[in-house]
């Protein structure tokens, strides 16, 4: 295993369990998350800062390196442009992940603790990905 | 240990949980110089969407998430987790599956290495999903909609 499979498996293999640790796996805790006006559940926000903490960090050395550790060189997003293609997608993401409380991440590791739910998910999001791309070529 | 206030919550795990998730994401973005965005690595690795990543190593992230998942239930004895029912599961995939693209990622790429980056186009995404996701748990709260099984 060369590294260009090698610390893209580390990663994820660490999110998914950094995922299912701090609940996100359970759409129960995502949703009561969301449920600011009834029983709120803040356990997402502390999941999310977290993370941000330590990716604030990690943006710091970025600044410093002329390339990646394992790699040739960075692939980052440099678009700053708010459109409304931005708002309506992620407006359309949030209404998806209001209803049945499953992102992308948790989706995928719940394979292992629901498959039959979870896959059910993740086809429905591939499909629905598909679909963009399908429209967008024809357009 | 339990929050004050709100007996629900779990942020002891929760912080845990997000360090792994930080650690995860740095390692992609130090390491292989990508943004660890799920919906995008997702996209990528079924043929879906060009990013700087090979299609390998996207496939190789894609199967760490449930194998990461795994390891964390087989130490814990098992996870608490409820889903919602086929209908409401196949909407919310395609609505998350067109929105991702559309808006150029999710939860991940824009809320954890976005708005870590102070990106002002996923502060905004982020800002928009979480509103449109607390508006659409509260409007299904209100019509009496339970998902949950």
């Amino acid at each position: 295993m060369n590294a260009r499979m090698f610390w893209p498996l580390v990663s994820g293999t660490i999110f998914g369990a950094g995922l299912a640790l701090g609940g996100m796996t359970d759409p129960a805790r995502v949703r009561g998350f969301l449920d600011i006006f009834g029983s709120w559940d803040p356990t997402l926000a502390f999941v999310m800062g977290s993370a941000a903490f330590v990716m604030a960090i990690a943006w710091r050395f970025v600044a410093r390196m002329d390339q990646p550790l394992f790699a040739e060189k960075f692939f980052l997003p440099d678009r700053s442009d708010l459109t409304p293609r931005l708002i309506g997608g992620s407006a359309l993401f949030g209404i998806g992940w209001g209803v049945a409380g499953l992102c992308p991440g948790p989706g995928i590791a719940a394979l292992v603790i629901e498959p039959t739910a979870a896959a059910i998910f993740v086809v429905a999001m591939l499909a629905g990905m598909g679909l963009v791309q399908l429209i967008e070529r024809q357009s | 240990m339990s929050l004050p206030g709100f007996p629900d919550a779990a942020p002891l795990a929760g912080l845990a949980g997000g360090l792994l998730i930080g650690l995860a994401a740095a390692i992609m973005l130090l390491g292989s110089g990508r943004i660890a965005g799920v919906s995008g690595l997702a996209a990528k690795a079924v043929g879906l969407g060009g990013s700087g990543i090979s299609r390998i190593g996207a496939w190789a992230f894609v199967i760490g998430l449930p194998l990461g998942a795994l390891l964390v239930t087989i130490m814990t004895g098992g996870l608490e987790a409820s889903f919602a029912g086929p209908v409401p599961l196949v909407i919310a995939g395609l609505l998350v599956g067109i929105g991702t693209r559309l808006g150029s990622g999710c939860t991940s790429g824009h809320g954890v290495c976005g708005v870590s980056r102070l990106s002002a186009r996923s502060l905004v995404a982020t800002i928009t999903f979480m509103a449109a996701g607390i508006a659409t748990v509260a409007a299904m709260n209100a019509m009496g909609l339970e998902v949950l099984r």
